[in-house]
């Protein structure tokens, strides 16, 4: 406990540390990370509030504006990016009835409901007192339990790691919408496109239709940016767009002191169920907030006022996708392996700043490591403090037409992609992945299995041979009995593909995600 | 034989291609080596393989298990966002950021439901003047501002 502390105290004086900087030619002294903190919660905030555009374009489309920042600025305004996307996708979510991101979807059912009996400002104060609490309680939770999880990972070989990332991939699965097996599909294609490029035991170049430039193989943020960025657009624009912005009905934003007793225990029931979902690889913000609502819905005593309008089903998934979102950086910070595709994305901008993400980022980069917690918690006071004020900003937001939108989007997404290595190649690529995603929508095959799938190919081929190696080539060392940690993930995998696959709870999957389509 | 599920149907065909293509290239291109010392072919044949009879078992339930049509293809929004964005990529050394900006917003707004000359021309402005004041002289990109033939650039 004394130890976290401690920690916690590096942490803080990480993200207000002074700093000699140089912006345009000019010399000064300014608290960087801070500075950077603020500007990524902004940004995600900006984002989130646009419907049509999710987190993980977002970040992948910012990702230029920290090349050129220290590790630790760069993944401290990218995981502000994140948490404020959440942020600013419940706004969206309340005053228009569109989802700024996926883990808002259930918020729009009794959000916009509050909003049109002209409830909006108590729902969006709701959903940032929830959103801080739980973040607050998150960055706890994350600084616990982050050293023993990286202390146990230390420890694991080339046969738990492959295990694990079996595990977080079958996780992934069973969580994508749609058909299980188009999910594993999806998942094997992503792992085989991330084998493109040259093979780093042999030297061989693999799949690169002898092009020079495929021979750091396909970039991943190419990847997502047209799978997301760019199928997302031209899916947008096949409907004509229509939009019921409340804005002259926000004003008075503070809740009554009965709305506080009623959001009370949502907030702290979302939190709780939040914080475990996010440790769990493949968890995260989307089905934390799924399950925080249906949990209310059943336990609450206002249960017949859920879908009209009660403010207990704005306060619980608003809390718990916060919380989950929060939480998803402990396995990513500890093991390595993201647990959604945003964390693949925090993983890519961690390789491209020179960082082997896996425990031995906590003991070799203490700054680094608690730092990004530590501007956790200061950012989502930021996001408390500057948004409920701004709201009318955010408003405004609402209001640009999505014609003005979508070129814009393009021109941050092109640029961004392009300074990746100054080559036109790589705005190709996107585009053709842009087509792969559309056509995917089309087919309803998921992207994000396939980017979890892409960022862990070359990782689970490379601990496969080593596996194999040490083993002799025996295929049953990862279920053998003197590694008990590899036979679990394993058995736990094989657990969740069985249960999903049984028809009873099949049919439960589907009918949560056909509730979740028709918010 | 009925198609039951046309999605799942040209699903299932895509996967088996993707499979098949990445399993006969790797058998043909790479060494497979053995278990204990995998060659760079044994992982992607391997994944291949297993893509295919996904592939398979997805195109075979298609004709079982009623499913929902493919939705209609718009090509004007695939057509003009994609090259808009190829326009970008390939103007922007020759050309220079200025009108590879323009060319992406006049192509892109062109897919759009409705196309506002005016509007068009305003935002096309709005964001050149951003790209060359954040991406070029903010986070210092090294992309040229101006096209390669004029000799002296005006934007400096």
């Amino acid at each position: 406990m004394e130890a976290m502390f401690t920690n916690l105290g590096i942490g803080f004086t990480e993200v207000f540390k002074l700093q000699a900087v140089t912006i345009a030619g000019v010399s000064m002294t300014l608290p960087f990370n801070i500075l950077m903190c603020l500007i990524g919660v902004i940004l995600g905030t900006l984002i989130g509030v646009l419907p049509g555009i999710g987190p993980v374009a977002t970040i992948a489309m910012l990702l230029p504006v920290t090349f050129n920042l220290s590790p630790i600025a760069a993944l401290i305004m990218l995981a502000g990016i994140y948490y404020g996307a959440q942020y600013g996708g419940s706004t969206s979510a309340i005053l228009v009835n569109l989802p700024g991101e996926s883990s808002s979807v259930v918020t729009c059912l009794d959000g916009y409901q509050m909003a049109r009996r002209g409830r909006a400002g108590p729902a969006l104060a709701t959903a940032a007192i929830g959103s801080f609490f739980a973040g607050c309680v998150a960055t706890l939770v994350v600084a616990m339990f982050a050293p023993p999880l990286a202390e146990v990972a230390l420890k694991f070989g080339p046969a738990e790691y492959f295990s694990l990332m079996v595990l977080g991939l079958v996780s992934s699965v069973v969580l994508a919408s749609g058909s299980l097996v188009k999910a594993i599909g999806m998942v094997i294609l992503g792992l085989l496109l991330g084998l493109a490029g040259t093979d780093v035991n042999s030297g061989v170049l693999r799949f690169s239709f002898g092009l020079a430039e495929m021979a750091d193989g396909i970039g991943f943020f190419t990847v997502a940016m047209g799978m997301f960025g760019i199928a997302e657009i031209i899916s947008n624009l096949e409907q004509k767009e229509h939009r019921e912005v409340f804005t002259d009905k926000v004003s008075h934003l503070w809740p009554t002191a009965d709305d506080f007793r009623r959001i009370f225990g949502p907030i702290l029931r979302g939190t709780i169920f939040g914080c475990c979902l996010g440790i769990l690889p493949g968890g995260g913000a989307l089905l934390s907030s799924f399950g925080a609502y249906t949990i209310e819905k059943k336990i609450s005593r206002n249960s017949r006022e859920f879908g009209k309008g009660a403010i207990e089903g704005v306060a619980a998934p608003e809390s718990a996708n916060n919380a989950g979102a929060q939480t998803s950086f402990i396995p990513l910070l500890t093991l390595g392996i993201p647990s959604n595709a945003v964390m693949a994305l925090m993983i890519g901008a961690m390789m491209i700043q020179g960082i082997a993400p896996g425990p031995q980022v906590m003991t070799e980069r203490p700054q680094l490591f608690w730092g990004m917690i530590a501007s956790m918690w200061v950012g989502n006071l930021m996001l408390v403090l500057l948004n409920l004020p701004m709201i009318g900003v955010w408003i405004k937001l609402l209001t640009v037409p999505y014609r003005i939108l979508y070129p814009s989007i393009l021109v941050f997404m092109s640029v961004g992609v392009f300074s990746i290595s100054n080559q036109p190649f790589d705005c190709f690529l996107m585009a053709l992945f842009g087509l792969f995603g559309y056509v995917c929508v089309k087919l309803e095959c998921e992207p994000a299995p396939l980017i979890l799938g892409f960022i862990l190919g070359p990782l689970m081929e490379e601990n496969l041979r080593r596996a194999m190696l040490l083993s002799r080539g025996d295929p049953f060392v990862f279920i053998s009995p003197s590694k008990p940690i590899s036979l679990g993930f394993l058995i736990a995998s094989a657990l969740l593909l069985i249960v999903i696959a049984l028809p009873a709870l099949r049919k439960k999957r589907d009918e949560a995600f056909a509730g979740e389509e028709h918010g | 034989m009925k198609i039951k599920s046309p999605r799942d149907f040209w699903a299932g065909l895509m996967f088996i291609a993707f499979g098949l293509f990445f399993l006969l290239v790797a058998q043909f291109n790479y060494q497979m080596g053995s278990a204990v010392r995998m060659g760079p072919g044994y992982f992607p044949s391997v994944l291949g393989a297993i893509l295919a009879v996904l592939g398979g078992i997805v195109l075979f339930n298609s004709f079982l298990i009623a499913g929902t049509p493919v939705p209609k293809f718009h090509f004007r929004p695939v057509i003009f966002v994609l090259i808009s964005g190829l326009a970008f990529a390939y103007l922007l050394k020759p050309l220079g950021l200025v009108l590879a900006t323009i060319a992406l917003v006049f192509i892109s707004a062109y897919g759009g439901h409705e196309f506002r000359w005016k509007e068009v021309a305003i935002l096309s402005a709005v964001l050149v003047i951003f790209s060359v004041v954040v991406f070029v002289k903010g986070l210092t990109l090294p992309f040229p501002i101006c096209p390669s033939f004029v000799e002296i650039c005006p934007i400096r």
